[in-house]
């Protein structure tokens, strides 16, 4: 210590200009920090408000379908059925062996002239098919059945002449052709139950979102009935049991790596081990779920391990401290109270799963599946997928159905968030 | 090992409980390298509250969670010595650890209750532990727990509000009673009004002079007005070694070592 006094410091002046500047100069620099965030956030939601209109507005018409008219008499086609056939134990022979396609496109000319069998989608006679085989009467006179009309007379129905597509002469003359009908009282646009209950096909009125709902359904189930349990046991045992060494260093450190690898290489990965090594079945949700599963996998387990550790220290004490042993103080309180944080993780992991399309292209997911996949080893294809195969085709009517499918594509991750959120909720406890 | 000095003297006398339940003799903790307790023998007894005093990082936390081995929750600690319960070492392999903290109960710094109901927080004991065959016979547990505590009359009415919410002084009431529930016989509190106001502090006091004879109580604090005015036994630790043990009221007056005194007329600590 030294006796030498220090200057005696003079209060401090606030109102000095260069202090008056300063505290400006911080109230703008908030300021523009908070527009700044701000800014951000108008710009996302602006992107969001984007992204939904034009898919609502595109992918509305994806679910709606224009229906024509079609009085039939099938004494005056070609069509030869016996009704007594249909009753007998042979009828689905009977039914397949009659040509109903022939037999809709002469009904199609005898009521709309030349151009009628290109009013009709092409699968239209299945419709007629299925009525007759419920209602054998149908089979006797005339009478009217309302058939999925062709892309080009769906396109006069959209009404939007001003596109060049629309300029073409061929679909100039569909246009005018529409507006015949309508005005005749000969169509009718209805919500279309064949997008939701049909499968994929080349004929865009044909086509439907239920094969690759099932096949998203089915895959999940495999992925999340493997990734959580699988996840949440990894989580707890390197969070709980596993000693610290170099070996669960690398586990760790490994892990951690596998969550940011590109999905398209689990799907190599899938594509050597599951096919070619294991060999189940190519195209199948079970390998889709598979493969998803080892990608949701490291997303459960990191996301499990913060929210075990962030499970307060004094709980587990408190369990210990009366008696609990170390798989009480896990089942009682450790896992109940970070479940919420798990099943954030595991949101966002299925999340991820649910939109993934390139690992799944590389099992051979990406085939062309006109039926629903009745189980696990069956051809799936899935709502992404199926998305980038639509997006693909040519012809105009699927660019709609593409739009339709991204909305069921967003409600089923609305749906699967929803419930996910709903159980965090219920689990959420305070500390 | 260093076995002369203090632990003789302790052979002799200064050690000594009148009824012991637990006996500690030539216990070491180790953290890794660290030596955190260094050759403490001491007496437990049944009749007593007895306090464990001494500056930050003595070790008075330490050797407290040795003796129903929440240090075994810890894995660089290790523990060498001999800790009887009864005359059983609670450290002989084949102990089981989760009986011992039944009989051993303990109380902690922060109050923890669990994030659950009032009644499942007092219940969750008995019920691990198989202490009741029916709802009934739990509920009386339940009630005599929380009535033990002090705590019966403030919350009888809403048992199935969460523990959480109850104020700080309750809670700690709340994870006594939790701690009685299993029917311990020894009941450790380390640090139980370090986080509490004055008035839950006096609340606490109390509790634990209405328990003194039922359970034999050890009970750690950094605060020796509290030390002085609710246990008969002190034990002054320093240094990770225990530097005096003996009737509270001789140790605070007439201490023995050079080192007690300077520590209770706060000359360190």
């Amino acid at each position: 210590m030294t006796d030498a006094v220090p200057p005696k410091r003079q209060p401090t002046d606030w109102k000095t200009d260069t202090m008056q500047r300063r505290i400006r100069a911080r109230y703008r620099a908030e300021k523009r920090f908070r527009f700044a965030g701000l800014f951000a956030v108008v710009l996302a939601a602006g992107f969001l408000a984007f992204l939904i209109v034009t898919m609502v507005s595109n992918g509305a018409r994806g679910f709606t379908q224009t229906e024509i008219a079609l009085p039939v008499d099938f004494a005056a086609t070609d069509l030869f059925l016996d009704p007594q056939a249909l009753r007998g134990p042979a009828a689905e022979q009977a039914l397949a062996a009659a040509n109903f396609e022939q037999a809709a496109d002469q009904a199609a000319t005898a009521a709309y002239g030349e151009i009628g069998p290109e009013l009709l989608s092409n699968g239209a006679w299945l419709r007629i098919r299925d009525a007759v085989a419920a209602d054998h009467d149908l089979l006797n006179g005339e009478h009217i059945f309302w058939l999925q009309a062709s892309t080009d007379v769906d396109f006069g129905a959209r009404g939007d002449t001003g596109t060049r597509r629309a300029q073409r002469p061929e679909r100039q003359a569909m246009i005018a052709r529409y507006a015949a009908l309508n005005d005749a009282g000969q169509v009718r646009r209805g919500f279309s139950w064949t997008f939701l209950t049909a499968s994929d096909s080349s004929d865009p009125t044909l086509a439907g979102i239920w094969g690759a709902l099932k096949g998203s359904l089915l895959t999940m189930l495999v992925t999340i009935a493997l990734a959580f349990p699988i996840g949440v046991l990894t989580a707890v045992y390197l969070e709980e049991y596993a000693p610290r060494n170099r070996w669960t260093d690398l586990i760790e450190v490994s892990i951690n790596n596998l969550a940011a690898v590109p999905s398209i290489i689990f799907g190599l990965l899938g594509l050597a081990v599951f096919i070619n090594t294991f060999h189940l079945p190519r195209s199948a949700a079970i390998v889709g779920g598979l493969t998803l599963a080892l990608m949701t996998m490291p997303v459960i387990v990191i996301s499990g391990r913060n929210a075990i550790k962030s499970v307060p220290p004094s709980i587990r004490d408190a369990a210990l401290g009366v008696g609990a042993s170390s798989i009480q103080v896990l089942a009682h309180h450790v896992l109940p109270l970070s479940l919420p944080g798990i099943l954030t993780g595991t949101i966002i992991g299925m999340s991820r799963a649910l939109g993934e399309t390139a690992p799944l292209l590389l099992i051979g997911m990406r085939a062309f599946v006109a039926s629903p996949p009745g189980g696990l080893t069956d051809p799936a294809t899935v709502l992404p997928v199926q998305i980038f195969l639509w997006s693909d085709e040519l012809d105009p009517g699927f660019i709609e159905k593409t739009s339709a499918a991204i909305i069921v594509l967003l409600l089923f991750l609305l749906a699967m968030n929803g419930i996910a959120i709903w159980l965090r909720n219920k689990y959420e406890q305070r500390w | 090992m260093n076995h002369d000095s203090l632990s003789d003297i302790a052979e002799d006398h200064a050690v000594r409980a009148e009824t012991p339940k637990m006996t500690a003799r030539h216990v070491d903790v180790y953290y890794g390298a660290n030596h955190a307790i260094d050759d403490v023998s001491i007496d437990i007894g049944m009749e007593n509250v007895t306090a464990f005093i001494g500056p930050s990082g003595c070790g008075k936390s330490t050797f407290l969670r040795t003796l129903n081995r929440m240090n075994d929750t810890i894995p660089i600690a290790r523990v060498t010595g001999e800790i009887m319960l009864d005359g059983e070492d609670i450290y002989k392999s084949g102990m089981d650890v989760v009986q011992l903290r039944a009989r051993v109960g303990m109380v902690f710094q922060k109050p923890n209750p669990f994030p659950k109901t009032i009644f499942e927080n007092v219940a969750y004991g008995p019920r691990i532990h198989g202490l009741s065959t029916s709802k009934p016979e739990l509920e009386t547990i339940v009630e005599k727990s929380l009535r033990k505590a002090g705590l019966w009359e403030e919350v009888k009415d809403r048992l199935s509000d969460s523990g959480t919410a109850l104020s700080g002084g309750q809670q700690q009431r709340l994870c006594i009673a939790r701690a009685i529930a299993v029917d311990p016989e020894v009941i450790l509190m380390d640090e139980p009004c370090s986080a509490l106001d004055p008035i839950a502090t006096a609340k606490i006091e109390e509790l634990i002079h209405e328990l003194r004879g039922r359970y034999a109580i050890v009970i750690v604090t950094h605060n020796m007005q509290q030390a002085a005015r609710v246990s008969q036994k002190t034990a002054f630790f320093h240094l990770g070694t225990l530097v005096e043990y003996g009737d509270t009221s001789g140790l605070f007056t007439n201490p023995v070592q050079e080192r007690t005194k300077d520590y209770i007329t706060g000359r360190y600590g």
